[in-house]
């Protein structure tokens, strides 16, 4: 009897700490969509998604966040573009073809890369890359689009090549194997037997790394110089998380600006359900196979 | 009858034990050789050495020769990738890559560059037929290889080695993970193969051995003990440990 109680006890605290997470949850998505619809609609879903020019503070004051739409999935696609391939070879190579000592050294620097912080990221890529840019492609000034590209290319490396990395080692060897034995080389063995084995992890992982990059705020403020173009690969762009950082602090309480502000996070929040929601696909086949 | 594989004071070490302790035999082409012996006696460890499927275990040293086609397989020279597409492999348990039916088979033609599709239609029909597991995949041949029963999948990976014609067939305890059923229908295809191909078996079967084997070779502790006709070995073993082994005294 006492016995059961405790046993009723714990199972109440574990329901209670499980619900809090979904509180938050449930907390965040109701407050950015009340925050985030009034402004939406008094400026018209057309003229703010689609209008291509931010101008909250003018005499005749304009909020289209195209701009900052297009920059978000350019950056993203451009840093996918050079994130993905290198780190899909890297985890193909640590996890088939490198050996012990390897595989340990080039395993600890991916696991160091992930754990620094975005905000150093941004300062390399201030103090190196921006100049760097600025030098090689003679533009006035580095600070743009591909500076932020590249930073969230090497951002999202580590996670890329660890869950690739995950997916790849489960590949059960026997496959491997039996692909050998056919007389195929371990490279051919590598790419037409482990990795379309693991396509639904690798699939995962690039679907991490796309939501690792979108949301990334930090390291692109410092980068991307933060002007509300329409993407160029070398201008300075705002990103949907940089308009969000940069303004609240500015935009006055109550404005329209500020209400503005709340759904540039909404559409950055939606952006970030899609991607959850094909990474919850891709992790559901892999379940499944 | 010639032989196919010489095998000439094979030694081989994982790390500092000796698993294979000077091993001499000559397999004659065209037959059934069984491998018998207990548990870690070495017979799945040579059988790897066939194909240097061996090479892949780290810290693995070999001494010896196996002459396959004239030549001696661990010579620099030797393409080891063409060995294997010779001596092909059937593992002890069923594994099927995940993909269809079809490009399992096709798998091995395709490797080795077999790209024009009517001969890659006819190769894998061919294999399928051959393995005689024909009759039941051909409708579902698009359909996903895992899907098939343990038996059907083992004689899929018969049909996968035997499409990129090999002369010996490897085979490691091909039936210990099946039903009594699929286990005779596999002895009746390895009988048929005969015809054709070399086939060497690992089995913990004595009756399997006795069943469908022409020559019978017996390990113990690395060492092969005795090799010779089956029908004299079972019948007439020259030396004690044979005869208690397969008189069930040990192992």
């Amino acid at each position: 009897m006492k016995k059961r109680l405790l046993e009723n006890i714990v199972h109440g605290v574990f329901l209670i700490l499980g619900l809090i997470t979904v509180g938050c949850v449930l907390l965040i998505t109701v407050y950015l969509v009340v925050s985030g619809i009034p402004a939406i609609r008094e400026i018209g879903l057309t003229d703010f998604l689609f209008g291509r020019e931010w101008e909250p503070t003018g005499d005749d004051p304009k909020y289209g966040i195209l701009p900052f739409i297009l920059t978000s999935v350019y950056g993203t696609a451009g840093a996918m573009v050079i994130g993905v391939p290198v780190g899909f070879f890297t985890a193909v190579f640590l996890s088939k073809a490198a050996g012990g000592k390897l595989r340990t050294a080039v395993g600890s620097a991916v696991d160091l890369l992930a754990g620094i912080p975005s905000v150093i990221y941004g300062l390399v890529g201030m103090l190196v890359l921006v100049p760097a840019i600025r030098e090689i492609f003679d533009v006035p000034d580095g600070a743009s689009l591909l500076a932020a590209i590249i930073v969230l290319a090497v951002m999202i490396l580590p996670n890329i090549i660890k869950v690739s990395i995950t997916a790849l080692d489960a590949v059960p060897k026997e496959y491997e194997d039996a692909s050998l034995a056919l007389g195929a080389t371990p490279t051919e063995t590598f790419f037409r037997v482990s990795v379309p084995a693991a396509k639904s992890g690798i699939a995962a992982a690039v679907a991490l790394g796309v939501g690792r990059a979108i949301g990334e705020a930090m390291a692109v403020i410092m980068v991307a110089g933060n002007v509300a173009n329409m993407p160029s690969l070398f201008e300075s762009v705002r990103f949907l998380t940089t308009a969000v950082a940069s303004e609240m602090a500015y935009s006055s309480p109550g404005s329209l600006h500020r209400e503005a502000l709340f759904s540039i996070a909404l559409v950055l929040f939606l952006f970030i359900m899609l991607i959850n929601a094909a990474l919850n696909f891709f992790l559901k086949r892999r379940k499944g196979e | 009858m010639s032989d196919i594989i010489t095998v000439k004071n094979l030694c081989l070490w994982y790390k500092s034990v000796q698993a294979l302790k000077s091993v001499s035999m000559t397999i004659p082409e065209k037959s059934i050789t069984a491998l018998i012996g207990p548990s870690g006696c070495g017979k799945s460890t040579f059988l790897k050495t066939l194909n240097r499927m061996n090479d892949l275990v780290p810290g693995v040293k070999i001494t010896g020769e196996v002459t396959y086609d004239g030549t001696n397989i661990f010579d620099p020279g030797v393409d080891v990738n063409e060995l294997r597409r010779n001596v092909g492999m059937v593992f002890q348990k069923p594994n099927p890559f995940p993909m269809s039916v079809y490009d399992n088979v096709a798998y091995g033609p395709r490797t080795h560059g077999i790209t024009n599709r009517v001969r890659l239609d006819e190769t894998v029909e061919k294999a399928l037929r051959d393995a005689a597991i024909w009759d039941e995949v051909k409708d579902r041949l698009k359909k996903n290889a895992l899907g098939l029963s343990g038996g059907q999948q083992q004689r899929l990976c018969i049909a996968r080695a035997l499409a990129v014609k090999p002369q010996v067939l490897l085979m490691d305890e091909p039936t210990s993970a099946l039903d009594p059923i699929s286990t005779s229908r596999i002895e009746e295809l390895v009988l048929q193969l005969k015809e054709n191909y070399t086939i060497i078996t690992v089995t913990h079967n004595m009756q399997q051995a006795a069943r469908i084997s022409d020559m019978t070779a017996f390990f113990l502790l690395g060492e092969l003990v005795e090799f010779g006709d089956t029908e004299t070995l079972f019948s007439q073993p020259s030396d004690k440990r044979t005869e208690d082994y397969i008189t069930g005294r040990f192992g």
